[in-house]
């Protein structure tokens, strides 16, 4: 009796793990940040379908959304995300760091395993009552800022460098050129001095700023909903996509979107959570939905939803919403995300220091 | 102790066997965790972290707006019991029922609401003022007094149903002969106020308070919707925690960090909780 009952449970054990094996491997979680809500929404009904055509089986995808780095924490601690789509590369890097991705996971894609890229724009009130042109009205005494908390949200850090990129007198590029985009690629790869983080007009620009920041709070949508719903500040400084969102969402009829003068190349990155795929058995798939992400079909559905296509193609058909602006990356400026986030955003950064002056 | 004939119920061993493994995996175990995650520091890097201004300023506003909210809820909480239980009007069952609510909501939607429902009122709305205006108290030094109403005033909707609970069912088996004795013997409201109810109900009501503060030490959820949340002025403890937490560069340090100051957080509670739970210890005292 005893021993039948052992037999049973093993024979259902073997036949649930069998059974996950065969039916389950076409079941991916992908694990993102704020914004890319919608996109992978569209994303992954658009990949299911392609790939149902091509292998005869119809994968199951899931999406979680929410800040950048606490997803990735959420992945660290367990969370099994097949594949990561984060805000930007410090963040995956901090995964590698804890043994679930193999390194060298950036070298793995194309263009920095960063299948689209976008910016930082200002949405501000329509009409724009306050005048705002570019980044030097930010700082002035009558304007209210609203940012999310770089210590919580990817895109505030974006945001925070874009502005001290700037203020430092960073000239940019035109990165829809693929020509300029190579030479900045190349400078990245060449610069070993990085000047402008220690440059103080950059510290004192970026500080009178951060004075005008009435509100921080803990990701992009939530200064959306505080700018948008609220009504407090008059100017957001946000992802491009996630401005458009606003202007969809809220109505063309109650803002608008100012492109500064110079703003930053945000790429953010996406990887294959190699530790989770293996034990899961899912690699093959999440290395197709990955890839899958570089072909014409996905880039635009990309530009479709503000988000800025690697592929020229797809770029030029949207550039009546994705005008060029003159951008820079952070390889070349701030040396990449391992030293930006330790310089300015780790405990006791140049952010912390910011609010030490300011009392 | 099984063995004591004093005891007629058997079975001591059974359920203080349960007990303390139920203890041991909900509270004592992760407790030591806190504890040997923080010994990764060293003794000046533990300093460090719990003295950095940005955190000195989260105790001091977590702390105060807690230890205020509490006390809000001590003297209001009173008023609600008594009304619901000494009189008849319609709605009571109504009113009765919605107290437990702050205990079911999630607090996002509390703050969230919270935060549309005051945007209006000038001391609790998240204004667009970006100037602060800083409390000159020491003890409250450099807080921003608008946030540290707008906490206040989140954790006093957290902690509501804490005091009522509490003192209600005390006030429910009141024996009314005892107040009608009082007043046949000459005692004024007044004095069957001070003398025969307060006592009564003043270790409950000691244990309400207590429960609502450390209640609000620990809430998160609703707070980040409701404060600016700005470093050094308006930030809760709990947010510093999380930013360590989600802080990539060299992460074992910070979560060490983190827990140092969770660790400062729990002394702290537990002091005042001691401090409460003392205060009722004196008064059995004086009155035995």
């Amino acid at each position: 009796m005893k021993k039948n009952i052992r037999t049973l449970l093993v024979s259902a054990v073997s036949a649930l793990t069998l059974g996950s094996s065969l039916f389950a491997q076409t079941k991916l979680l992908n694990v993102s940040y704020d914004p890319t809500r919608e996109l992978y929404e569209e994303i992954n009904q658009a990949f299911a379908a392609d790939y149902q055509a091509k292998h005869g089986q119809k994968p199951e995808l899931q999406q979680s959304h929410g800040g950048s780095s606490k997803q990735a924490r959420s992945v660290i601690d367990g969370l099994s995300a097949d594949v990561v789509t984060l805000a930007l590369g410090a963040d995956i890097t901090a995964i590698e760091k804890a043994g679930l991705i193999d390194a060298g996971w950036q070298a793995e894609l194309p263009f920095n395993s960063s299948p689209y890229t976008s910016t930082i724009v200002f949405l501000v009130r329509k009409g724009n009552p306050k005048g705002v042109s570019g980044w030097a009205d930010l700082i002035k005494p009558d304007i209210k800022v609203i940012t999310p908390n770089p210590k919580t949200s990817g895109g505030a850090r974006w945001n925070f460098l874009a502005a001290w990129g700037y203020a430092a007198g960073v000239a940019g590029r035109d990165l829809g050129d693929s020509a300029q985009l190579e030479a900045a690629v190349k400078a990245g790869k060449d610069a070993t001095a990085f000047p402008v983080e220690t440059n103080a007009a950059a510290r004192e620009f970026v500080t009178k700023l951060f004075k005008n920041v009435p509100v921080l709070d803990t990701g992009a949508r939530g200064s959306t909903v505080t700018f948008a719903q609220k009504n407090v500040g008059d100017v957001l400084i946000t992802w491009e996509n996630e401005a458009y969102l606003a202007l969809a969402e809220y109505g063309k009829d109650k803002f608008e979107i100012v492109n500064p003068s110079v703003s930053i190349l945000a790429e953010p990155p996406v990887a294959i959570v190699d530790k989770n795929v293996d034990s899961k058995g899912t690699r093959a798939v999440a290395e197709a939905y990955l890839k899958w992400l570089y072909t014409p079909e996905a880039q635009d559905i990309i530009g479709a939803n503000y988000y800025r296509p690697r592929d020229t193609a797809a770029l030029k058909k949207h550039a009546g919403n994705l005008p060029p602006i003159k951008l820079f990356t952070i390889d070349e400026v701030f040396g990449g995300w391992g030293r930006a986030q330790g310089a300015f955003f780790s405990e006791g950064g140049v952010f912390d220091q910011i609010y030490k002056t300011n009392q | 102790m099984s063995s004591r004939p004093a005891n007629i119920l058997p079975g001591f061993g059974l359920s203080f066997g349960y007990a303390s493994l139920y203890m041991s995996l909900l509270v004592l175990i992760p407790l030591a965790g806190l504890g040997l995650k923080t010994s990764n520091l060293s003794w000046d890097q533990f300093r460090n972290t719990i003295t950095n201004p940005h955190v000195m300023a989260a105790y001091k506003l977590s702390f105060s707006a807690a230890l205020a909210a509490a006390l809000l809820n001590g003297v209001f909480g009173t008023v609600i019991a008594w009304t619901l239980v000494r009189y008849r009007f319609p709605g009571r069952k109504f009113f009765d029922a919605i107290i437990d609510l702050p205990f079911a909501m999630p607090t996002a939607v509390a703050g969230l609401t919270f935060g549309d429902l005051y945007g209006y009122v000038p001391l609790l709305a998240r204004t667009a003022d970006a100037q602060p205006w800083t409390f000159e108290i020491y003890g409250l030094y450099g807080l921003d007094v608008r946030d540290w109403c707008r906490v206040t005033v989140m954790l006093t909707f957290v902690g509501l149903p804490y005091v009522i609970r509490s003192i209600q069912p005390i006030l429910q088996d009141w024996d009314m002969e005892t107040e009608q004795a009082a007043m046949s013997l000459g005692a004024g409201p007044a004095t069957i106020m001070r003398r025969l109810i307060a006592p009564e109900i003043w270790p409950a009501w000691i244990s309400g308070v207590a429960l609502a503060f450390a209640r609000g030490v620990g809430e998160y959820g609703s707070i980040i919707f409701i404060a600016s949340n700005i470093p050094g002025l308006s930030q809760i403890a709990p947010q510093l925690i999380l930013d360590r937490i989600y802080d990539p560069i060299d992460p074992e340090k910070k979560i060490a960090a983190a827990t140092a100051i969770a660790v400062v957080m729990l002394i702290v509670s537990l002091i005042v909780l001691l401090l409460l739970n003392g205060l009722d210890y004196l008064s059995r005292r004086h009155r035995a």
